[in-house]
């Protein structure tokens, strides 16, 4: 592999953010035809690096080449020229345009000059639509040209941002956070088309948090870690816990310590739930489970299985249409927010800076979200800032969060911390019920590791838990019981202990469980 | 690294005049710039922009009579920028003022003339004057609150509610005086309602000066203003709705009920404009008195960062351009409408603040303010 010539090179990458440096003299480059994996803890500069590469941002000082010459990006129009193509976390695609219609989106004229664009050119569908059935083909693709991107399940709209890619000739693909909206098997699915890609001599920066899957894609490694790089590897010579360790800057517990369960008392009883969502359509379809004190049920699934509109449902989010939803034996069918956390419900969203907080608050404001409105925090319709600093204060200690000040807006703090701040808010009261709502989505490993522990720790003071997650591992490792989500309904609940991996991603991918 | 307790001695004081100098800094700028512009239109036009200047900040300061009908201009302008500004706040965009303030001065007038008669007796001043105000608010506060409840239970956007209400309320007014309510004196032929009575009236505050006391009662209620939103719960609520009302929802608060209470207010605040240009100037309500004065309230809101302290310093400053125009006219022969653009100008630049910062390097620090949502906001 050494001796593939180099087709990308950034040496001495620097840029500053105000109050961060985001990249400090980070050297990378790619050879021909290689993945080459960039491993780091979320804020660790990947993403400021990439962005560099792609033209969004400019670096203060260092250079890049591509193929030898020394190029400037100013734009990701100049990174696609040199060909250099991305696929980001969230997929910029159309979703009522066709897959041709997205592909040709930007590079509207002939594919083969990009630049002379008029914007009376008649568009020529057939001619595109020809040219994703051949890549389909000679990758083994699998996109249909004329499919409704909405339509397509998000293994293939990832696909179809790859053919964008190639269709603007990209031969160095970046692969932002790729699988973070897989289900196992589509990841593996990706990973065979990255080996189809890179045996035709594209070559492949994979940008990841998660070690497994680096270890198994990757012929390099690259570790960063506060904007530099701590170091260089291959998969043959590490493992996961020296990964983690360079990553974090410690040894880190990969697993979640817990003593078995000791479950009491049903808490949250949901009886043949039936919700729609947004587009009017049932997102829930029936679905019913208990969660007792002292334990936590899981709930797996693939994103847009339903989970969210579930979530939404029982904190008082979202109408139900049928069914039913008792906290600690109160029946809360269609009960506002409010009624569900003065029955005792502490819910950790989904969307942390949509729901979760007022980013342009302070954290003492946000840490009284809930509860500005009672004794102490407000006598008679009157806020007692007093109590609110001094509330802020003690959750900033005891949860800590790493700020100056209680008086910092929550919208600068980093993606940790302000989970951090609802955690802090949330679990500080006292309640019945927590629902965590990908508690842990987007964190760096030290605030995974500090989350998953206080939420065993609610669990063990006889809260009962519910975990929705998208995280395979995430479940499995917190989870007493596991119920695996599945277009709308429960396809099965089964014990986290007695059950593997493999079985709950067929299941989470609609395999139906064998009935013993 | 700091702990929490040093950064505790240096906030106080010198957080907030930090945190002052930082909103101040682009309107300040805004106004700066669009004085100089200003400036180069006058001289292409042939005037001297220091003369016309000059004449202009005499007008509106030079004297206690100048600054005392700064004042009376400034006072409808306070409460209708506390009214726009209030709204802002909470998340909702209210074109309205205008037609809020009409409500309110023909309630105000009405209560001001016509209830002695109907009831037959002379209502003393102790009473008169605050039920006379009383009406003007409360008529403010449900003609917004339609669009609230609109915006509310049925989703209409109240950006388009409150201008199509805007229309309905000048009309009624319109009819209202030149029918009903119109002066029966039959010298008159103006579309106006007939004096309130001496009772209902608000004093001058000194004699011989038109200054009267609605203007320290609308410095009151800013100061009243910024007590409800940053010292109250409900403050929070309306805050909260506005800055991220699915936060909002998710912490529990009834964003409906908050969504129309703060409609109601801001209409509150517009109804008191018209009531206390009834009781303390006018003594009447007349058809035309008013016009602009609620979407010059939107320009002031925003010169004043929806804060009622910029609101009470962009009242006066566009109270003194309107009223120093005169004298600039009288002395340079320049006309009172290049006021009108420079106040224009300083709109655009405090609205496209992009082009301030570029001018003069300012990075952006503040979040951006959100004037209006789409429909599902």
């Amino acid at each position: 592999m050494s001796q593939a010539p180099i087709v990308l090179e950034a040496r001495g990458i620097t840029k500053q953010f105000p109050g961060v440096l985001a990249n400090d003299h980070v050297d990378f480059d790619l050879r021909q035809g290689e993945v080459h994996a960039l491993l780091g803890e979320n804020g660790a500069g990947k993403s400021t690096l990439m962005n560099i590469l792609y033209g969004l941002y400019q670096a203060d000082a260092g250079e890049i080449r591509v193929n030898g010459n020394v190029l400037t990006l100013n734009s990701p129009r100049d990174a696609i020229e040199h060909g250099i193509g991305m696929v980001h976390q969230h997929f910029m695609l159309i979703p009522v345009f066709t897959v041709t219609e997205n592909i040709m989106l930007g590079a509207e004229t002939d594919h083969r000059s990009l630049k002379s664009q008029s914007p009376l050119v008649k568009l020529d569908r057939k001619q595109v639509s020809q040219i994703v059935r051949d890549f389909s083909h000679q990758y083994g693709l699998d996109v249909d040209p004329d499919a409704i991107v909405g339509d397509l399940p998000v293994g293939v709209q990832q696909r179809v941002e790859i053919v964008k890619a190639l269709y603007r000739k990209a031969n160095i693909l970046i692969l932002d956070e790729p699988t973070a909206v897989l289900t196992p098997q589509e990841a593996e699915e990706l990973f065979r088309i990255i080996r189809e890609l890179t045996a035709r001599g594209v070559s492949v920066i994979f940008i990841s948090h998660k070690l497994k899957e680096v270890l198994a894609i990757a012929d390099r490694i690259t570790v960063m870690r506060a904007g530099r790089v701590v170091g260089a590897t291959t998969p043959a010579q590490t493992n996961e816990h020296q990964l983690a360790a360079m990553m974090v800057g410690r040894e880190v517990i990969l697993s979640v310590q817990k003593e078995p369960a000791q479950p009491k008392e049903d808490v949250l009883v949901v009886e043949n739930l039936r919700v729609r969502d947004v587009r009017d359509l049932e997102a829930v379809r029936g679905v019913s489970f208990t969660v007792r004190a002292g334990e936590i049920l899981g709930i797996a699934g693939v994103q847009g299985n339903g989970q969210t509109e579930l979530a939404e449902a029982l904190t008082g989010l979202r109408h139900i249409e049928s069914g039913t939803v008792k906290l600690v034996g109160r029946d809360l069918t269609n009960a506002s927010p409010r009624a569900f956390t003065q029955t005792g419900l502490a819910h950790i969203p989904e969307d942390r800076q949509r729901h979760g907080l007022v980013l342009g608050y302070t954290i003492a404001d946000n840490m009284v979200l809930c509860d500005y409105y009672r004794p102490p925090f407000s006598q008679r319709g009157v806020l007692q800032h007093q109590v609110l600093d001094d509330n802020a204060r003690k959750l900033i200690r005891d949860f800590d969060v790493r700020t100056p000040s209680p008086y910092v807006a929550a919208g600068k703090l980093s993606g940790g911390n302000q989970q951090k701040v609802i955690v802090a808010r949330e679990l500080s009261r006292p309640v019945r019920l927590v629902i965590a709502n990908q508690p842990t989505r987007g964190l760096d490993v030290g605030s995974i590791e500090y989350i998953h522990k206080e939420i065993v720790l609610m669990r063990d003071q006889g809260v009962a838990v519910l975990l929705i997650s998208a995280e395979l591992d995430e479940i499995m490792s917190l989870s007493d019981r596991i119920a695996v989500m599945y277009h709308g309904q429960i396809v099965t609940t089964v014990d986290a202990k007695a059950v593997t991996r493999e079985q709950l991603g067929l299941w989470m991918a609609g395999a139906q469980p064998e009935t013993a | 690294m700091q702990t929490v307790d040093d950064r505790k001695s240096q906030s106080g004081w010198q957080q907030v005049l930090r945190s002052a100098f930082n909103a101040m800094l682009v309107p300040f700028l805004a106004i700066f710039t669009a004085v100089v512009v200003g400036g180069v239109i006058i001289a292409l036009a042939g005037g001297n922009p220091w003369a016309a200047y000059l004449g202009l900040a005499q007008g509106a300061f030079g004297s206690a009579r100048a600054w005392s009908e700064t004042f009376v201009w400034a006072t409808p302008y306070i409460f209708a920028g506390l009214a726009v500004a209030l709204a802002f706040k909470g998340g909702l965009f209210n074109i309205g003022a205008e037609g809020q303030l009409a409500f309110g001065a023909v309630a105000t007038a009405w209560v001001g003339y016509a209830l002695p008669e109907i009831l037959g007796i002379e209502i003393p001043g102790i009473l008169h004057l605050p039920l006379a105000i009383g009406a003007g608010i409360l008529a403010g506060a449900i003609w917004a609150a339609i669009p609230g409840a609109l915006k509310a239970y049925a989703g209409g956007h109240e950006v388009i509610n409150t201008i199509m209400m805007n229309y309905i309320a000048l009309n009624i007014t319109s009819y209202l005086l030149n029918g009903p309510m119109k002066d029966k004196n039959p010298l008159n032929v103006i579309a106006r309602t007939p004096e309130i009575a001496e009772g209902a009236r608000l004093p001058v505050i000194f004699e011989g000066l038109r200054v009267h006391w609605g203007f320290p009662l609308a410095l009151l209620v800013a100061l009243g203003v910024w007590y409800l939103l940053w010292k109250t719960t409900l403050g929070f609520e309306i805050r909260t709705v506005g800055a991220n009302p699915d936060a909002a929802k998710y912490a529990g608060i009834n964003f409906r009920r908050v969504i129309i209470v703060t409609m109601a207010l801001s209409g509150l605040l517009a109804g008191m404009a018209g009531a206390v240009e009834v009781t303390g100037l006018n003594y009447r309500h007349e058809l035309g008195f008013s016009i602009g004065y609620g979407f010059d309230a939107i320009a002031i809101a925003l010169l004043g960062k929806t804060h009622p302290l910029g609101v009470v310093l962009a009242s006066i400053l566009f109270a003194g351009m309107r009223n120093g125009a005169t004298r600039m006219q009288f002395l340079t022969q320049i006309p009172v409408d290049i006021i009108s653009v420079i106040q224009s100008l300083i709109l655009l630049f405090v609205a496209a603040d992009a082009i301030i910062r570029y001018l003069y390097r300012i990075k952006a620090k503040e979040d951006r303010l959100v004037l209006t949502r789409g429909w599902r906001g």
